[in-house]
């Protein structure tokens, strides 16, 4: 029992610090520009494509520098010349020309890389057990996924609540012509930070990449959840999205270990004849086999019962 | 600019007629109903890969009766509906013959339109030629006289896999993970009796089903399989649900043997290789490269020589193909009417071993050697790894053709 709670805590907060690295560039574009980026997950792929590539010739490390960077330009580049033209048609453009952004990028990559997944591997620097817990290996490169994660968390609330450059965003934010009329390109400001947000994606791209399978459907295989942690921990609230990352990481990962299902907990009672019939459909389902689906149907209960999220300021 | 756009479509349209009746005359069509974009494409692009370097090589020797093989492709998306617009536009361009094999839903849509089609277009009879759905019941309860499997069906390759597990003692405590769909399902309750049957000596210790493709994180389902103290798992799992669960158990350390259906599969070996499980992971299919047959080595050879970039293929489809123009030469017709009569019962030598193989007459499902295999670093006279990863399929096991034959309730209507 310890056990299977020990190891159960231990790989919930590790798949929840993975969860947040790739929602956090997500959270900051949401949270400083009001867009919802669809395009966050193709991000996130290019970091890893880029990441594979320039391991293939220069090694991991200058990999994990140089692709952030080089998808942030692509990030500014495209938050200059694409959103902020749609920018005045309203938030619907924005969506659909984000949602529209995600099949180039796939097509592109396809291209380029080819359908297949490739061979992208963890660094042998970090490619050995950190430590040993009741005989399950805990990877090295795992907790220097779960230490990247806790450093970006910090630095970016820092930026954001601390420092003069995270005022002028919060303020460009609500009061745009205000900050224009004080000084600041406003401009600037949002392609810097659609810029970061881009980068953040891919800084869990190539971390993500060789611990998971880079290929050229990542993308679409990751979108769903990471809307769910924005939403859950409130639109636009990193803290938020800091909790509900972990807590949606403990909640699957603690229901995989759960074998009970309705008949398990019901099948000795009187009323089992009747609700064998009545619910024969999950009568014998486990829940560890809907496990996955429960950050969904977290996402529902918090739009029913608290449509602001668990930290967020705002209703919308 | 408005004119020469009129006059270049007005050229393209005369040329296009120009050319259709020219091809139309003397090729044999095969129409190509696979995904070619989306999540399956990866799949879909080898088919047609391997269908078109087939063709060439068909066509360099003078073609099939005389006329030239002509591949045409058509994207279904994986989706059944899609599938049958699909075939549709193919039977309107003049295709008879249908290779299609990726989804057992679409294979079952595919081949309940041909049959209907069929029998309200006699003279414009169509064949499926089906080389991967696996479903056992389209050569079961929804067998149809039309449709043709290439691919041993589940429960062959149950019925192989667990005879093999059975008679090794050193397994004796079996996790069963499959995908929660249909296919996950039967193969997990044809492998549970299999497994519980009588004289058994192997103990099931975990029966999950995990949702299909939607799993990032398989550590939990690792940590359970290692709390269950199974020294083996068996899993139809396919594409990422097996990659990240290998790669999962690897990076934990978890030290069982893995028998699965699809570790061949585009991406799996790298994962293996990536998690270090040498000669952890087997697998069932038709064969593999390093079978000790000259002759198939020697066309594997030319093929990747061909398709550097994407060195996989299915035997089956070469079988599948070589059965296909040898029955419309023996009929002396490329008229399905005609040929599936001698395609019905062939005997045939099989492509990867040389072995023979049939077409069971009954329930038109192919029945071959079936190898169980798997990964490591390579020996002597094993020259094909995979992926580039210096790791190949080894035989482990072969079943012979006679062992591998279920008994089918399909009841056959014939024209």
């Amino acid at each position: 029992m310890l056990e299977i709670v020990l190891i159960s805590t231990l790989n919930g907060i590790l798949y929840g610090m993975l969860l947040f690295l790739m929602a956090s560039g997500l959270t900051v574009i949401f949270s400083m520009m009001g867009v919802l980026n669809f395009a966050h997950a193709s991000f996130y792929m290019l970091g890893a494509f880029f990441g594979f590539e320039i391991s293939r010739h220069v090694g991991f490390w200058p990999g994990l520098v140089v692709a952030p960077f080089a998808v942030a330009l692509i990030g500014m580049a495209v938050e200059r010349y694409g959103l902020r033209q749609v920018h005045k048609h309203g938030h619907v453009a924005e969506l659909l020309f984000t949602f529209g952004l995600t099949f180039v990028i796939q097509e592109v990559v396809q291209m380029i890389w080819g359908k297949l997944p490739v061979d992208y591997r963890v660094p042998p620097s970090l490619d050995f057990p950190a430590f040993t817990i009741f005989a399950t290996n805990y990877p090295a490169f795992k907790m220097f996924e779960l230490l990247t994660s806790i450093a970006i968390f910090a630095a970016l609330l820092l930026i954001v609540k601390r420092t003069r450059v995270g005022l002028v965003v919060q303020a460009a934010l609500s009061h745009p012509e205000m900050v224009g009329m004080l000084g600041h390109n406003v401009g600037r400001v949002f392609m810097l930070v659609f810029g970061v947000g881009a980068g953040l994606a891919a800084v869990a791209g190539v971390i993500a990449g060789p611990a998971l399978v880079t290929q050229a459907n990542m993308a679409a295989s990751l979108g769903p959840i990471l809307f769910v942690i924005v939403v859950v921990g409130g639109l636009g609230s990193l803290s938020g999205a800091f909790v509900a990352s972990l807590l949606i990481g403990l909640v699957q990962t603690f229901a995989v270990a759960i074998n009970l299902s309705m008949s398990d907990i019901f099948g000795g009672t009187p009323l089992a004849g009747v609700m064998s019939v009545w619910f024969s459909d999950i009568w014998s389902v486990t829940v560890a086999q809907i496990a996955p689906i429960l950050p969904y149907l977290l996402l529902v209960m918090i739009l029913i019962f608290r449509p602001r999220g668990l930290m967020g300021n705002r209703e919308s | 600019m408005k004119k020469a756009f009129t006059t270049a479509a007005l050229a393209l349209s005369v040329l296009g007629f120009a050319a259709m009746p020219a091809s139309a005359a003397d090729t044999l069509k095969i129409g190509y109903v696979d995904p070619l974009s989306g999540g399956g494409a990866a799949a879909g692009q080898i088919g047609l890969n391997q269908l078109n370097y087939i063709a060439e090589q068909v066509n360099a020797k003078g073609g099939v009766m005389g006329k030239q093989v002509e591949i045409i492709p058509y994207d279904n998306k994986l989706d059944p509906q899609v599938s049958l617009v699909q075939v549709q536009k193919a039977i309107d361009q003049g295709v008879h013959i249908v290779v299609q094999g990726n989804g057992s839903s679409v294979a079952a849509a595919v081949s309940d339109f041909i049959k209907k089609f069929n029998s309200r277009n006699h003279g414009k009879e169509v064949v499926q030629i089906n080389h991967a759905a696996i479903d056992p019941s389209l050569t079961n309860d929804k067998c149809s006289y039309w449709h043709f499997a290439f691919d041993a069906n589940v429960n062959i390759k149950v019925e192989a896999m667990t005879n093999f597990m059975k008679a090794n003692d050193a397994i004796k405590k079996v996790y069963l993970i499959d995908q929660d769909y249909s296919f996950g399902h039967s193969v997990a309750k044809a492998a549970e009796a299999k497994l519980k049957a009588e004289g058994s000596s192997i103990e099931l210790v975990g029966n999950e089903f995990v949702p299909l493709q939607k799993v990032t994180d398989f550590s939990p389902y690792v940590a359970k399989i290692k709390a269950s103290g199974a020294d083996s798992v068996l899993t139809a799992n396919w594409g990422n649900d097996l990659q990240l669960l290998i790669k999962a158990a690897g990076d934990a350390g978890l030290d069982v043997n893995w028998y699965t259906f699809y570790a061949g599969l585009a991406g799996t070996p790298t994962a293996i290789k990536q998690a270090g499980l040498a000669d952890k992971v087997f697998q069932i299919t038709e064969g593999v490269n390093n079978i000790d047959y000259q002759p198939m080595q020697d066309a594997v050879k030319a093929y990747i020589a061909k398709y550097p970039d994407s060195p996989i293929y299915y035997p089956r489809l070469f079988n599948a193909m070589g059965m296909v123009f040898k029955a419309v030469e023996e009929a002396g017709s490329d008229d399905p009417v005609k040929f599936v009569p001698k395609l019905e019962g062939m005997k045939y030598v099989d492509f990867i071993d040389g072995k023979e193989g049939f077409m069971r007459a009954d329930d038109h499902q192919y029945f071959q050697t079936m190898y169980i295999s798997g990964l490591g670093p390579l020996g002597e006279k094993q020259p094909f790894d995979e992926e580039g990863t210096g790791w190949g399929w080894k035989v482990a096991s072969s079943v012979a053709v006679e062992d591998t034959i279920v008994p089918t309730t399909c009841q056959m209507e014939r024209p």
